[in-house]
């Protein structure tokens, strides 16, 4: 079954074209990574599929919807939640406050003033889940602001966690991280993937990270795709390796 | 008070021992008869010093538990004020029926206005709320024969209080009247503080500290910016009708935007990130105002630069500093 299907989409800002004529498709439970030299245009793409913007040209397909020109707000209830290449969280709420405020949302009581016994069981019940997936059942109760960066993009990704989102996209989320909090990170994507059977599409510059955990990589450059297939694939595939691996090493 | 202790906890997290400050509070308004005289002050300035609390606090529902900066609010108050004045001299002699028709006006006039500009942000959301401040401005200025013009709304009185079982005299006992005016107070803010505690509330401190991250968890942030606009302006037209039963008297300064600017200036200056912090703020002003006001008619000057060092100094505010400093 085909969870996302990206068809022919272009972006163009003014003359530039950020994104020309890329198509994805990424089955239910797979772990799809974008990798690409810089100004590759990945940002770009990811913002379309989360609908940060709309696409000048070609349609994104959600679990059988059309969603191209769908805001935000009804994507994420649709099931789509992301995060980000510099990490968005509420840095003057606690953890368990940022995933609870989540929670909520996901349980649809965000516009409620007062919630009865069931629902902030049902609510509690939720934010210990996601503490627990994410392990940062110990720090719940600190400020994100004063986590470590590895601990606030757990944060994050524990806070979209709480949409139960059908696909989960992370855009580099070990960005900026040394060895040993990108080993926590990917670890966390793995337990997802592998675990929860997670939906996710990520964007990654750690070549280490990607081809561990990726089940296909799509291979972005100047906008366009050079290449989609496993790793062994990608790894083998000449035109990547000029334009890519190459020129990394 | 005790729902107010608990919800305020959970509202303000970051905040250290907060209960003991609306302890403190609480302790000081409810025997404020027995101190202030002491002190050489009088009731009514106890009163004053509610109201424009109120006023602040509601307000600070929207700078700083949404960061939404309006600098109209004055609109909503006057509006209050005019409500309840109109409806005392023109339909009922009625306090409760008074204190709802102003209520209503402002409210409803946030809620009709609020999605005009809950798509502007910042600077240009200030600007367009100080535009519709003084339409209401002009207007009450303007329309002589039902408001009194530039002098003001004058001829009428808030009326005793009648509970079925007994009459309050809040017309003449000063005292009685202060009470009254703390049990609104009361309810307000414990409304306010529920509020806060509540999904709702947190969806608009998550508006605060991020909208990003906000609309990517499903808020939808210009509906939520507009509901908390209309919940604090009906707050803020509660203060004003409390204004006008206060001084039996509502005049177009009550709108205009230097009032907007001073209910700023209270909530910056108590701190805007504490709950009681526009109280507070609005306690200093209204003192300030009354002492330096009776030295010299430049008070403002003064204020101004106490504000000014409050804002260089204890950035977080009065409140905000002593919070931190008693809870480490």
């Amino acid at each position: 079954m085909t969870m996302l299907d990206v068809r022919n989409i272009t972006k163009q800002f003014g003359s530039l074209v950020a994104v020309s004529n890329v198509s994805m498709q990424v089955a239910a439970g797979e772990l799809r990574a974008i990798i690409g030299p810089n100004g590759a245009g990945k940002t770009t793409f990811f913002n379309m599929i989360s609908g940060f913007f709309a696409p000048t040209k070609g349609d994104i397909v959600f679990d059988g919807a059309v969603v191209t020109k769908v805001p935000v707000t009804e994507r994420v209830t649709m099931g789509m939640a992301r995060t980000f290449q510099i990490t968005e969280i509420f840095p003057e709420l606690t953890v368990r406050e940022n995933i609870r405020i989540g929670v909520e949302s996901a349980q649809g009581l965000r516009q409620r003033f007062w919630l009865g016994s069931g629902h902030r069981a049902a609510v509690k019940r939720g934010i210990d889940e996601a503490l627990t997936l994410s392990g940062l059942t110990s720090q719940a109760d600190r400020l994100v602001g004063e986590l470590s960066h590895g601990d606030q993009r757990a944060a994050e990704i524990a806070t979209a966690l709480t949409l139960k989102p059908r696909l989960l996209l992370l855009d580099e989320p070990t960005a900026g991280m040394g060895e040993h909090e990108t080993y926590a990170v990917a670890n966390l994507i793995r337990r997802l993937h592998k675990q929860s059977a997670y939906t996710i599409v990520l964007i990654e510059h750690d070549m280490r990270v990607v081809f561990n955990l990726a089940d296909k990589i799509t291979v972005l450059g100047e906008g366009k795709m050079l290449a989609e297939g496993t790793p062994t694939e990608i790894a083998d595939n000449p035109i990547v390796q000029e334009a890519y691996l190459g020129k990394a090493e | 008070m005790s729902t107010t202790t608990v919800t305020v906890t959970t509202a303000a997290a970051a905040q250290p021992r907060p209960w003991l400050t609306t302890a403190i509070i609480w302790a000081l308004l409810l025997t404020v008869p027995v101190w202030l005289p002491m002190l050489g002050g009088y009731t009514a300035l106890a009163g004053r010093v509610l109201v424009l609390g109120l006023a602040a606090m509601s307000f600070n529902l929207l700078l700083g538990f949404t960061g939404v900066m309006s600098f109209g609010h004055a609109a909503y108050f006057g509006l209050g004020a005019y409500g309840a004045g109109l409806t005392l001299k023109y339909l009922t002699p009625s306090t409760p029926l008074a204190i709802l028709a102003g209520v209503l006006l402002g409210g409803v006039a946030g809620t009709l206005f609020g999605p005009l500009i809950v798509r502007r942000r910042g600077v240009y959301f200030a600007m367009v709320t100080v535009a519709f401040g003084q339409i209401a401005f002009y207007v009450a200025y303007s329309w002589d024969s039902l408001t009194g013009g530039y002098d003001g709304l004058r001829g009428f009185s808030r009326a005793p209080l009648n509970l079925g079982f007994t009459t309050v005299d809040i017309v003449n006992n000063a005292t009685t009247f202060y009470y009254f005016l703390l049990v609104v107070f009361g309810v307000a803010t414990g409304l306010q503080a529920l509020l806060l505690a509540s999904p709702f509330g947190r969806t608009l401190v998550a508006i605060r500290e991020n909208e990003r991250r906000a609309r990517f968890l499903g808020i939808p942030i210009e509906r939520h910016i507009w509901m908390s606009f209309s919940i604090s302006c009906a707050f803020t037209a509660l203060a004003g009708a409390l204004y006008a039963l206060l001084n039996n008297f509502a005049d177009p300064m009550g709108l205009h935007y230097s009032l907007s600017g001073e209910i700023v200036i209270m909530t910056v200056m108590g701190g805007m990130r504490a709950f009681w912090g526009p109280l507070v703020g609005a306690a200093l002003f209204v003192v300030l105002q009354d002492y330096i006001s009776s030295m010299t008619v430049n008070w403002m000057s003064f204020v101004g630069l106490i504000f000014v060092l409050v804002v260089l100094f204890f950035p977080r505010g009065l409140l905000g500093m002593l919070q931190k400093g008693t809870g480490k």
